[in-house]
């Protein structure tokens, strides 16, 4: 467990010391969330129908760049070798570079999100449930994602085939967490589809750290 | 507790299973082009025209067995994968590697073939249909396996990389089906549903069945005939390669 807590250290600090990493996949967000409203027309009513589909594909899009950065560093200057051969499981560590990954790019998304909504027009308590199912549905994302970068390490143009690898894999998060918004204002509730991106997020966590230091196994051969 | 007598392992070597292959695959090829023909024969001549959909209906003979097979071909693919991870065999990597084209074809075609059964049906090539949609996420699914494994240079890397796409896809499935299925429900997409199709006529669906053995044998042939190219691709620098009789020609 210690060994969790210094890997997720690490990883955070990484994190502050290239801030441009972190910024430009935030930025990135609040720019595709505009592009929408330019290209459809500023009409509230469309606005408001569309937001939760919007925002949660943007949110998609954000993660898997970011994905990237989540093993390539450590690939390319060995430690990720190091982390291979310590004692501790490096399931384990990989689950602390996961959670770093989404404290660093699923966090600022939920936090960022409301915002974005009020652009958009949505009424208060539906921007309440957005934020928790982007709360429960963004480390979904990084849990996934993982298992693609790992995949996709140090393989030509692994950039385009990250994305062909894992947003079939994310269809089912964008239907549940895009859902819980829509079931919400629709008057059926959101708590279905909050509690099953709740279940599918139980599962990755069991399952993606394993599958994803599979994968690294690979890489690292 | 004796020993078994069978040795399980005998044809996972890749030198044994070239010539196994290539004395099976062209009866495989001759059983599905004779299932093939006598299908068609029966899906175009002998079945009835259908009293509501009239003749156009016939392009479930073709489009059904290929989403079957679609399906079907991932699941095997799942299967290797998982007798690779276990047994860590050469040959269930490139058995692997040999069905994803097939599959991916077959995908494409049940796609294909349902835009143009979609069209004088339901009005339209496409509705977000779960099936329709599911589908088209597998067919993404065998494209992604396709390009990650083609996109790693060394084959026992790739082979590897490959389990692991089609493991986590096979789990998957169900899970992208069941969400499709209800994001549908939600929306009231699809106002026609495949499941309330009428009941088939036996001759209708004797010819579906004909049609589906007929592609499981074109998948068969078509597998074992890939793979021996696979098998002579990667062991090039093998003694057992260079002294095959049609090396040597």
């Amino acid at each position: 467990m210690n060994a969790f807590g210094s890997v997720l250290r690490r990883d955070l600090l990484l994190a502050t010391r290239r801030k441009s990493e972190v910024l430009t996949a935030l930025f990135f967000f609040m720019i595709v969330v505009s592009l929408f409203p330019l290209g459809i027309g500023p009409e509230s009513a469309i606005l408001r129908r569309i937001a939760p589909g919007v925002l949660w594909v943007a949110a998609l899009l954000a993660a898997m760049l970011s994905l990237n950065r989540l093993f390539a560093g450590d690939y390319q200057d060995g430690t990720l070798e190091q982390l291979a051969l310590s004692p501790t499981p490096l399931a384990l560590l990989v689950g602390g570079k996961i959670l770093a990954h989404w404290l660093t790019s699923g966090l600022p998304l939920v936090v960022l999100a409301p915002v974005l909504g009020l652009q958009f027009d949505l009424p208060a308590e539906a921007l309440g449930v957005m934020m928790l199912s982007l709360l429960l549905g963004t480390p979904l994302l990084s849990l996934i994602g993982a298992i693609g970068a790992a995949l996709t390490l140090g393989v030509r143009g692994g950039g385009v085939l990250l994305s062909l690898l894992v947003l079939p894999l994310y269809i089912p998060t964008l239907i549940f967490g895009a859902g819980a918004v829509e079931a919400y204002t629709a008057g059926l509730g959101a708590g279905a589809n909050l509690s099953l991106l709740g279940a599918l997020l139980a599962l990755a966590v069991f399952f993606a750290p394993w599958a994803a230091t599979a994968a690294l196994r690979i890489a690292l051969e | 507790m004796t020993p078994s007598s069978i040795n399980w392992f005998k044809f996972a070597a890749p030198a044994r299973f070239y010539p196994l292959a290539g004395r099976l695959w062209p009866w495989f090829a001759a059983i599905g082009t004779l299932l093939g023909l006598v299908g068609l024969w029966i899906s175009f001549f002998v079945a009835p025209t259908d009293f509501q959909q009239g003749e156009g209906y016939r392009i479930i003979f073709i489009h059904v067995p290929a989403s079957w097979m679609s399906m079907f071909i991932y699941c095997v693919m799942a299967f290797y994968a998982l007798l690779g991870v276990t047994f860590n065999t050469r040959l269930a990597g490139m058995m692997s590697s040999a069905l994803a084209p097939t599959g991916a074809l077959f995908a494409f075609l049940s796609l294909w073939t349902g835009a143009l059964w979609g069209k004088p049906m339901w009005g339209t090539w496409w509705v977000w249909d779960a099936r329709l949609t599911s589908e088209l996420i597998l067919f993404f699914l065998y494209v992604g396996y396709i390009a990650l494994t083609a996109a790693i240079d060394d084959p026992r890397r790739a082979d590897k990389a490959g389990f692991i796409v089609s493991l986590v896809g096979v789990v998957n499935v169900p899970v992208i089906y069941f969400s499709v299925k209800w994001w549908n429900t939600l929306h009231q997409g699809a106002s026609v549903s495949l499941t309330k199709a009428p009941s088939m006529a036996t001759t209708m669906l004797l010819g579906m069945l004909i049609m589906a053995l007929a592609f499981w044998a074109y998948t068969i042939a078509m597998a074992l005939y890939r793979v021996r190219a696979i098998i002579l691709e990667r062991e090039r620098n093998a003694t057992w390669v260079a002294e095959l009789p049609e090396m040597k020609s």
